[in-house]
């Protein structure tokens, strides 16, 4: 069991990390504006194991309530990018000609621009919350799954199993279900997973930029760029705190992301006696 | 019963492999067509499997005139028309198992579910498929085994016409021995027409009833 944990911590981390975001609101619920200046850089103790910042707030619990929004973030972000990639990658790799040309030159256009400087473009349009913040991130994010969905179905278009099916009286439905999409699928849901550390890290930067949530709401950005001040007085937690829960989270998520693409293959599959 | 080739020239973005080709395999017969590399054989095929568009000419199934390539050509014809690939690696979805391999045809077209396992299960005997054999997916078999699939997936419509693209080229002689006994044996029950492509002469000689050389196939047009 320790030695489990200690070779391959990512899924206890994690899922540590998704069971304190969901049970902690339940009984330790938190006051998004609520300061408690006789308690101000107080450093980590047993009653404050984070240390509080200067504002008086506990770090540990509020870096909690931000994994909730990083993640939440995280997720929907990567669904959105998934679905507007699927369509578009989809489209091209399906349809071919002049379709796949313009839309991926469209693709290529973007994917010219930096695309943190476009989803600060995006949420400077808009007022900061959540929808912002997730808006900005999926526009911005959907290009790679485009391009891996195109290319997937641009190369399984041409294999011979497809002329099989198609002279064995396969329907386009059927050749589509029966033969694309169960390729293409294990893909795209391995790109997502692998979106969400980076949609999460988005957000992060977002809100340190002061462009995502709300100031007084508990991000895992919004504490960071609050800890910056108390990092002069000599109060590192402020900071160190909510980044290690993103580096932990986000490494965690990579980790047994890249585990899952390692199995993807029936050969490696096979090997492992799947 | 017939599969005709009739004047086709066919070739890939406008690079032309094919010229001016005819040939007929009646039901019942064996005809073999040798040619050289890159003489389009395999195009002619693709051709004659209504799975590719000729610039010119046409394809004539059962006396009818096909029209359009692919799904513009419905299941029912074309599934009358069986194809056994060079490459069964290639040919073999990887993600399905030798037995839904063997029964995707009959699934695609929504043959009755109770008569597809009877089917599956006379195929794969006829073609030496163990139970074993059948559970697995394609990367743990063999070429051979993989392509004594492929012979029973191609001959699970009853189709009354099989294009074999050197279907035997990449297997050892025993294998081969059983994929033509096969062929065989359904011929002389259905009075399929097999059109057989090799560049093996020793192996058309001794299957073919006549052979057909695609140099002078173009030419004699």
């Amino acid at each position: 069991m320790a030695d489990v944990l200690i070779r391959r911590p990512a899924a206890p981390l994690l899922l540590l990390a998704i069971g304190a975001a969901l049970l902690v609101p339940l009984f330790f619920p938190l006051d998004q504006s609520a300061v408690a200046l006789g308690r101000v850089a107080l450093p980590p103790s047993f009653t404050h194991p984070g240390g509080t910042d200067d504002l008086g707030r506990d770090v540990l619990h509020r870096s909690i309530y931000g994994l909730r929004v990083s993640l939440l973030v995280g997720v929907v972000a990567a669904l959105a990018a998934t679905v507007i990639g699927g369509l578009v990658g989809g489209l091209a790799g399906m349809l071919g000609g002049w379709v796949d040309r313009v839309l991926m030159r469209i693709v290529d256009t973007i994917a010219a621009l930096p695309h943190l400087l476009l989803g600060i473009f995006i949420v400077a349009m808009l007022r900061p919350s959540l929808g912002a913040v997730v808006l900005s991130i999926g526009l911005t994010h959907w290009l790679s799954t485009a391009r891996i969905v195109r290319s997937e179905l641009l190369s399984l278009r041409t294999r011979t199993f497809i002329d099989a099916a198609v002279a064995g009286g396969a329907s386009r439905t059927r050749v589509l279900t029966r033969h694309l999409l169960p390729h293409v699928v294990p893909k795209i849901a391995l790109a997502t997973t692998l979106m969400i550390p980076h949609a999460v890290w988005h957000e992060t930067s977002l809100s340190f930029l002061g462009l995502g949530l709300p100031p007084h709401m508990a991000s895992l950005g919004n504490m960071i760029n609050d800890g910056q001040r108390s990092l002069l007085t000599g109060s590192w937690w402020a900071s160190l705190v909510p980044g290690l829960v993103i580096v932990v989270v986000t490494l965690a998520i990579a980790a047994l992301a890249a585990r899952w693409r390692d199995r993807l293959d029936p050969r490696v599959r096979a090997e492992l006696n799947l | 019963m017939s599969l005709v080739a009739d004047g086709v020239s066919a070739g890939y973005r406008g690079r032309r492999v094919l010229t001016d080709a005819s040939l007929t395999v009646e039901a019942g017969e064996t005809v073999g067509l040798r040619g050289p590399s890159g003489s389009g054989k395999s195009t002619l095929v693709r051709v004659l499997a209504l799975l590719h568009a000729p610039e010119t000419g046409h394809v004539i199934l059962d006396g009818e005139r096909i029209t359009g390539t692919r799904h513009r050509v419905p299941a029912s014809v074309r599934t009358r028309i069986g194809v056994l690939f060079q490459s069964p690696r290639a040919s073999a979805d990887p993600r399905l198992t030798l037995e839904q391999l063997i029964a995707e045809p009959l699934l695609a077209v929504r043959h009755p579910r109770d008569l597809i396992a009877g089917r599956v299960a006379e195929l794969a005997d006829r073609a030496g498929l163990t139970a074993d054999l059948l559970a697995r997916r394609p990367h743990a078999v063999s070429d051979g085994q993989l392509q004594r699939a492929c012979l029973a997936r191609a001959l699970v419509h009853r189709p009354r016409h099989l294009l074999c693209d050197e279907a035997t080229t990449m297997l050892d002689a025993s294998t081969q021995a059983l994929v033509a006994s096969v062929i065989i044996g359904e011929q002389r029950a259905t009075g399929m027409g097999v059109l057989v492509v090799s560049h093996d002469p020793a192996l058309l000689e001794r299957w073919a009833d006549r052979v057909e050389d695609l140099t002078t196939v173009t030419r004699s047009h």
